[in-house]
């Protein structure tokens, strides 16, 4: 399980195709307890994102994720925005290897989930994007495996459904906030599906 | 769907250009930017105030931009946060060096995307501070939650902050104003009818036609409660009664009004609203300062209003009452 450049890449781009191939999706969840922006924001984001980092060279993955960073925070706007744009420098951060092992993935993701708690002030519980990438980062922390990946981001995914929110704008919807899965935890799923993928692939 | 517009991805830019096109002698935009700014911008020696927050909410936030409110205006998406950089682009176009206050509404997004361009100003040397919004009763204040959403009430804070930053006072005095005027302004709103977002044509809830949806924000989202229609009487005393209660006002205490219609309301019936409002306050033995009519903070066609209510001291009155260019809020 080594992400290389080449697998960087690859998984943005997949991660990108399966925003814009679901963005209705996760607009109409947002619509549901947030806003209706969801899948908009995401497309128009990583839309881009897929546009800078096609064809440019880089060197390390920290690179190429240090682009869709800058990319991610100037593209999509809301809370999305800061908060995947968060995640992506801190991965870009905790490892300059050209080639990261599992051992370096879960260290990449345990950062991304600590800048997403410091910029979002969420726990877990609270039915945001933390009700994924927590249990994904415990998982992980384990032993770095792709099928588990999938796995442990799927469920806690589906997980969020039950949840009452009290963060972000379904918060304000209170008790009406159960019974729907979170925008950002299915768009959370997407990225660690995407990375699965792109991980398997490259073997 | 059925709208004004050309291609929806061209909206929000489309809509700055017309907008300085209308007041070429007041505003301008900071080119390759969704930034509206004070044609003379930065002002030697002011405190430069900023808002702003998604689109769709048209006068606000460009219309408060002019002599003696904004600065600046920064425009996101409709109906989600600018982005940091423009942001950033914002502070940068309109410090003088006498600092910067950031106006945020009390949104997730819109706190951390202006955070994080206060990060990046206060990297440059610019000195920012901000303020955060939350007038909005319909959601329960408490700090284990995202907490009340900012709406109506931050005209007000942008009018009386803009009127001391217009008088000379220090990044320190312009903040502590704009938070002596978000402790004591308290809004709630209520919709008929829902707004339909331009890039996917929806709405954001349903209601039938016997139904409205009380305790709404400003984005087009399901408020907290569904109810049976009832009369303009009805619903202002629904509304009065969560409003009210917050000030905790006395017999001689008196109060800024704000009747703000969401986007498509008739002119007409916001007066028939206000009326019951003024005589809800006659009732109590307020006493009103001024009353402020009218669209101030939409949510694109929703059909519905909100009530704002401000406590005013003698310092409060006197900002309230100072000169304003802005094109949406002239005096
Ligand atoms: N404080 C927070 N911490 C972590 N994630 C959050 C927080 N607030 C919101 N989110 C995530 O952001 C998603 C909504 O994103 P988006 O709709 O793009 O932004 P907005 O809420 O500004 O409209 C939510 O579904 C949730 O997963
Ligand atoms: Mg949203």
């Amino acid at each position: 399980m080594n992400l290389d450049v080449q697998t960087t890449i690859a998984w943005i781009q997949k991660l990108n195709d399966k925003i814009q191939s679901n963005k209705d999706h996760l607009t109409s969840l947002d619509r549901a307890i947030g806003d209706g922006d969801h899948g908009i924001n995401m497309a128009r984001g990583f839309q881009e994102v897929s546009k800078v980092i096609e064809g440019a060279e880089f060197s390390s993955p920290s690179d190429v994720l240090k682009k869709v960073a800058t990319t991610v925070m100037s593209k999509v706007g809301g809370a999305s925005g800061p908060l995947y744009g968060t995640a992506f420098l801190k991965m870009s951060m905790a490892n300059k290897e050209e080639t990261v092992d599992g051992d370096g993935l879960a260290g990449m993701l345990e950062e991304a989930l600590a800048g997403i708690k410091q910029r979002g002030k969420a726990e877990k519980g609270e039915k945001t994007m933390v009700d994924v990438w927590e249990p994904v980062v415990e998982a992980m922390n384990e032993e770095f495996d792709s099928g588990r990946l999938r796995e442990v981001a799927q469920s806690s995914m589906e997980a969020t459904e039950e949840l009452k929110a009290t963060k972000g704008r379904a918060a304000y919807l209170k008790d009406r906030s159960i019974g729907h899965l979170d925008p950002g935890s299915v768009s959370s799923f997407y990225l660690f599906e995407a990375m699965a993928e792109a991980l398997e692939e490259s073997e | 769907m059925k709208k004004l517009i050309n291609d929806p991805n061209d909206i929000v830019t489309e809509m700055l250009d017309g907008f300085v096109a209308a007041y070429p002698n007041a505003v301008r935009r900071v080119p390759d930017t969704t930034v509206i700014v004070r044609k003379d911008s930065p002002v030697e020696n002011k405190v430069g105030l900023i808002s702003g927050g998604g689109s769709g909410h048209e006068p606000a936030h460009a219309g408060f931009v002019g002599h003696g409110m904004l600065d600046a205006a920064v425009a996101g998406e409709v109906f989600t946060s600018p982005t940091p950089d423009q942001v950033f682009e914002a502070i940068k176009a309109v410090d003088s060096g006498a600092g910067v206050l950031l106006v945020i509404k009390n949104y997730t997004g819109d706190v951390m995307n202006f955070e994080m361009a206060a990060e990046l100003a206060e990297a440059e040397g610019i000195k920012v501070d901000h303020v955060v919004v939350n007038d909005d009763v319909a959601v329960e204040d408490s700090s284990f939650t995202t907490g009340r959403r900012g709406v109506a009430g931050t005209v007000f804070v942008h009018k009386i902050a803009g009127a001391l930053a217009a008088e000379g006072a220090s990044l320190e005095e312009v903040k502590a104003v704009a938070e002596k005027v978000i402790h004591n302004v308290k809004t709630m709103g209520m919709a008929l009818k829902p707004c339909i977002m331009p890039a996917s044509g929806e709405p954001g809830f349903e209601l039938a036609e016997d139904e409205m949806e009380i305790g709404i924000g400003i984005h087009g989202e399901p408020g907290s409660e569904t109810k049976k229609m009832a009369s303009a009487n009805e619903i202002v005393d629904e509304l009065m009664e969560h409003v009210l209660p917050e000030l905790e006002l006395s017999g001689s205490d008196e109060v800024a009004v704000m009747v703000n219609g969401m986007g498509a309301t008739p002119a007409m019936e916001l007066y028939v609203l206000n009326k019951r409002v003024q005589e809800q306050l006659s009732e109590k033995g307020i006493g009103v300062h001024e009353t402020f009519v009218g669209d101030y903070m939409t949510a694109l066609e929703m059909a519905g209003f909100s009530i704002t209510l401000l406590k005013v001291d003698d310092e409060l009155k006197k900002l309230l009452d100072a000169p304003s260019k802005a094109p949406a809020f002239l005096k």
